[in-house]
């Protein structure tokens, strides 16, 4: 019985390495009030991941804890999107993926937060009210790039036009999945196309559409991400921090 | 009585220091409660005015005259400490991608966004003084305003985060619990809410190196390793000794300062020894002994040379420090430019609604 254990690590991973990503604009962020707000939306996504991960490592029960989980694994045993590993670029592009995935992750745990399993529930029903604010915050700063000046407008269409294929691997059916990811498409396109059009922007239409993420088949970027991540914990196998 | 008081390791990083806030901050309240001459009797009696609330240890409020030498001085004091808040955020930061557990990744991220806070804090508290957050940025960027001198000193190991919230955040704590009864009202309230999370901090770093002093040899050594680097920069953080300091006297006259360079660093140096001794560390000084005269520890002065050197710009990191920051304050116009520009267009819109 391996699904509520896939299950749980994609959701987990998703969520730790969206952390990761966010977490390298600490003292980079456009102005100070930025820094803390992305900080802030990290240690939401950081805080989400360690639940899942501790509980993917119990329902697996093979002895893993999140820490296990997060370092001692290899890239291809990583089970996130792909969206959440992509380099975070200009602030218009971590913007974009932060609304891509702030748009999903809020229907999600939205649905976690009603599902039989109490300890899924548990975990949807506090991270559904973070991933409202990331929403929040995410369409914003859409909203002000995309109707700010000439330029921004420019780089943010650029943006989501560069992340927007990888929104296609979020959905990919799982019927026997706690919650289908295919259920939350329709509600997650309504959430995007409402705020690129009041950003003044053209959603993307694409053919393109990545993935495999989920099998633990990445992108290039994800192996680099983990070298730096893990180098310390690995370098001294066994020592507690 | 600092440094005698702690038994156990829970007990060893502070506690002393956070009761200091604590009563600063009553002393405040109670401040507050007694009446304050409202206003000066005449345009004569500015300075006897002024002079009063200092005397009476009330405090001085934005509107209030002040002198304008006094005025300068906390724009000085106050954006340096704004600036070191954000400069010292780059040391910190540089280690939160490889922290060696996802509880310790956590709690360092939300030190480095702590200490953005803090830089907010104190941007707004000298703002009440007459000068704007952008111009204070400016004079950090183009180098007239300094931060303090121990960010330019690099994080190379881990044990370097343990030992920077042990010592770096215990000293600017031993610094600024004084403050909190600085005669100036916006400051000294900005410097409670800093110190209390300041002293967690102080515990967090205390806990990181009390983990790998317990932990592998590889770990114990890394610990001291950074012990061995961070002590004498961070006994240099209480400045040059009091003959050769140019701005003290005038400073504890106006209870900015209340007490000296040394006095704080000895201060220091009283709680430090015991605290590295429950961590098993050794403090890098072969002439480091209690006094039993002085009822203080005797220890060796910083070099103050180098001191100098890195406060002049020729530290390790100076340059890489203020590169990094131009460069995201750099990379940031652009969306500055666009929040405004927005910003402007929802301002124009809601006009014409009102109008129309
Ligand atoms: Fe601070
Ligand atoms: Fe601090």
């Amino acid at each position: 019985m391996n699904g509520p254990f896939e299950f749980t690590l994609r959701l987990g991973d998703d969520a730790l390495i969206a952390a990761q990503r966010l977490a390298e604009w600490t003292t980079r962020a456009p102005e100070m009030e930025e820094d803390i707000a992305l900080a802030n939306i990290a240690l939401d996504q950081l805080g989400a991941a360690r639940l899942l991960l501790t509980y993917a490592g119990e329902l697996e029960g093979a002895g893993r804890d999140e820490d296990a989980l997060a370092y001692l694994r290899d890239d291809r045993e990583f089970r996130n999107c792909l969206l959440v590993e992509l380099p975070n670029d200009d602030f218009a592009v971590t913007m974009a993926k932060l609304l891509l995935l702030s748009a999903y992750q809020l229907p999600l745990y939205t649905a976690l937060a009603e599902c039989a399993d109490e300890r899924l529930a548990a975990i949807g029903s506090k991270t559904r009210k973070e991933s409202a604010y990331h929403l929040d915050h995410a369409a914003l700063w859409v909203k002000r790039l995309g109707d700010g000046t000439e330029e921004s407008h420019r780089r943010m269409q650029a943006a989501v036009e560069q992340v927007w294929p990888y929104a296609a691997e979020l959905f990919a059916p799982d019927p026997g999945a706690p919650v289908d990811p295919a259920a939350l498409r329709a509600e997650f396109d309504a959430t995007v196309t409402a705020v690129l059009a009041e950003a003044t922007l053209t959603r993307p239409e694409s053919g393109w559409a990545p993935a495999g993420g989920r099998d633990g088949v990445h992108t290039e970027h994800l192996s680099y991400l983990l070298a730096e991540m893990q180098v310390l914990h690995r370098a001294h196998p066994g020592a507690k921090w | 009585m600092y440094g005698n008081d702690f038994g156990a390791p829970e007990e060893a990083s502070g506690g002393g220091l956070l009761g200091e806030v604590e009563a600063a901050e009553a002393a405040l309240r109670e401040a507050a409660a007694r009446q304050r001459r409202r206003v000066p009797a005449s345009d004569d009696d500015l300075a006897g005015f002024f002079a009063e609330i200092v005397e009476a240890d009330q405090k001085i409020e934005p509107r209030d005259w002040m002198p304008e030498a006094y005025r300068k001085t906390l724009i000085r004091q106050i954006a340096q400490h704004a600036h070191s808040e954000i400069i010292g955020m780059q040391p910190e930061g540089n280690w939160i991608s490889r922290a060696p557990s996802l509880k310790r990744k956590a709690i360092l991220l939300a030190k480095v966004q702590d200490e953005a806070g803090h830089g907010l804090y104190l941007y707004a508290a000298a703002e009440t003084l007459g000068i704007s957050r952008d111009e204070l940025v400016d004079l950090l960027l183009n180098g007239r305003q300094k931060y303090s001198s121990i960010f330019n000193y690099p994080t190379l190991t881990w044990a370097d985060v343990g030992a920077i919230g042990w010592l770096v955040d215990g000293a600017a704590i031993v610094n600024q619990v004084p403050l909190c009864r600085c005669s100036y009202g916006p400051y000294a309230r900005a410097m409670i809410r800093i110190c209390k999370e300041e002293s967690f901090h102080q515990r967090q770093g205390y806990e990181i190196l009390h983990t790998l002093a317990h932990g592998t040899p590889a770990q114990k050594a890394m610990a001291q390793d950074a012990l061995d680097r961070w002590w004498y920069p961070s006994l240099a953080m209480f400045g040059p000794p009091d003959g050769e300091s140019t701005h003290s006297t005038q400073s504890m006259a106006w209870k900015i300062k209340r007490f000296s360079n040394d006095e704080l660093r000895q201060r220091f140096v009283d709680m430090c020894v015991q605290q590295a001794e429950i961590l098993g560390l050794t403090i890098p000084d072969p002439d480091l002994r209690w006094n039993d005269e002085r009822q203080a520890y005797d220890f060796t002065q910083p070099d103050y040379d180098e001191l100098m050197r890195v406060i002049k710009g020729d530290g390790p990191c100076n340059r890489q420090r203020m590169a990094h920051r131009r460069q995201a304050h750099a990379d940031g116009a652009w969306v500055r430019e666009a929040a405004a520009a927005y910003a402007a267009k929802r301002a124009v819109e809601k006009k014409e609604k009102v109008a129309a």
